[in-house]
């Protein structure tokens, strides 16, 4: 179920902030709800996001069960070298997901 | 004027106006020129939500959508895209024509409801629950091909029997708030209902994502959603009951441009 979407913009230049946008497809339960049993659901929320530029972390994130589904995270970084973003995150479930950008500097 | 003939002069009048129906149901309780999609009622917020192409919500199901496109399914083997090829040119303009008329199973189907035969006769595959998470991907990645392009659903003979059954159902009352659908979107649009705006209630947005879902739905399920909050029985999802209606709300959208996927409260 890990399906997302990545955004950066085309062009960086060296030394210039540039913006990164990521939407995981996640349900984000909460643990507070309960089935048309009655029975509580467990939580399951995505628990940790990293971000790595060419290997090392630049962004982190640790969510809870107050993120609404499907998260949309917006951070910005400096342009450094040409490379790539991997991301990745875990979920309560243990289930893992990563994504990966290229970034071209010029 | 004797009453004999007054009856008979009532006669003539029905008569007539039966022989004009088909005209007389063309005749639309909101008229073109003051139809507003759903999303003109909506807050800046979710608007801007809407439009920004990355952070609506629905881009993820029409993404999965895509990927299920073009993987081959079923007994068959085949992909949707093996014979259908590239759905930005085959699938352009379709979902505007949903719900129709399906020859085949002889009865209106919307357009998860068609894509579910497709799978069941072609591809061979066991057809997908109403309302799963795959049927959900596939409808909004084909009918978010024809974004932007105005409904124009086709209301011939073969349809007319469901479309009369939808128009009924929508001017019928129901449930224990003993409401109709016209009540409060045909005459009351623009109207507050507690904090709630009325809208007009144009199925143009779906398969939709509602935030108070947490996730995308479809039309059936928005449907049901109203019928629940006026205390009503609720068709299940996928049931012709709810088809009916869809192809009655998709006529009196006529002209407007289908948003899928649409963002909604």
């Amino acid at each position: 179920m890990a399906d997302s979407r990545v955004n950066v913009p085309g062009k960086l230049v060296r030394g210039q902030p540039f913006e990164v946008r990521i939407s995981i497809r996640h349900a984000m339960e909460t643990g507070y709800r309960m089935d048309n049993a009655g029975k509580s659901i467990p939580r399951n929320v995505i628990r940790s996001f990293t971000c790595r530029y060419n290997g090392a972390v630049v962004f982190s994130a640790r969510l809870s069960s107050g993120i609404a589904a499907n998260p949309y995270l917006r951070f910005f970084l400096t342009a450094a070298e040409s490379g790539e973003l991997e991301f990745e995150w875990i979920d309560d479930a243990g289930v893992r997901g990563s994504d990966r950008v290229a970034v071209a500097v010029t | 004027m004797s009453i004999v003939s007054r009856a008979g002069a009532v006669a003539m009048l029905a008569l007539v106006v039966h022989a004009a129906g088909f005209a007389s149901a063309q005749q639309r309780a909101i008229p073109a020129d003051q139809l507003r999609s759903g999303i003109t009622f909506a807050g800046d917020d979710v608007r801007a939500m809407q439009q920004d192409e990355f952070a609506n919500p629905g881009m993820l199901w029409v993404e999965r959508g895509a990927k299920l496109w073009s993987e081959p399914a079923g007994r068959s083997r085949t992909a949707c895209a093996g014979c259908h090829g590239d759905a930005s040119l085959s699938m352009r303009g379709v979902a505007a024509r949903y719900p129709a008329y399906d020859t085949a199973a002889r009865r209106v189907v919307d357009l998860p409801g068609r894509i579910d035969a497709c799978r069941t006769r072609h591809q061979q595959a066991p057809a997908l629950a109403a309302e799963s998470d795959d049927l959900l991907a596939l409808a909004t990645f084909v009918a978010h091909q024809s974004r932007g392009m105005p409904m124009s659903v086709k209301i011939d003979a073969a349809a007319r029997a469901s479309f009369d059954r939808g128009r009924a159902f929508y001017y019928q009352r129901h449930g224990q708030m003993n409401m109709s659908c016209a009540q409060c979107h045909e005459q009351s649009w623009g109207r507050r209902l507690l904090r709630e705006t009325l809208s007009q209630g144009h199925p143009t947005a779906f398969p939709a994502y509602r935030l108070e879902w947490q996730t995308l739905g479809s039309l059936d399920r928005r449907l049901r959603a109203c019928l629940f909050g006026i205390r009503a029985e609720m068709p299940a999802p996928g049931s012709p009951q709810l088809v009916d209606l869809a192809l009655f709300l998709a006529w009196r959208a006529e002209g407007l441009p289908i948003e899928t996927p649409g963002v909604r409260r």
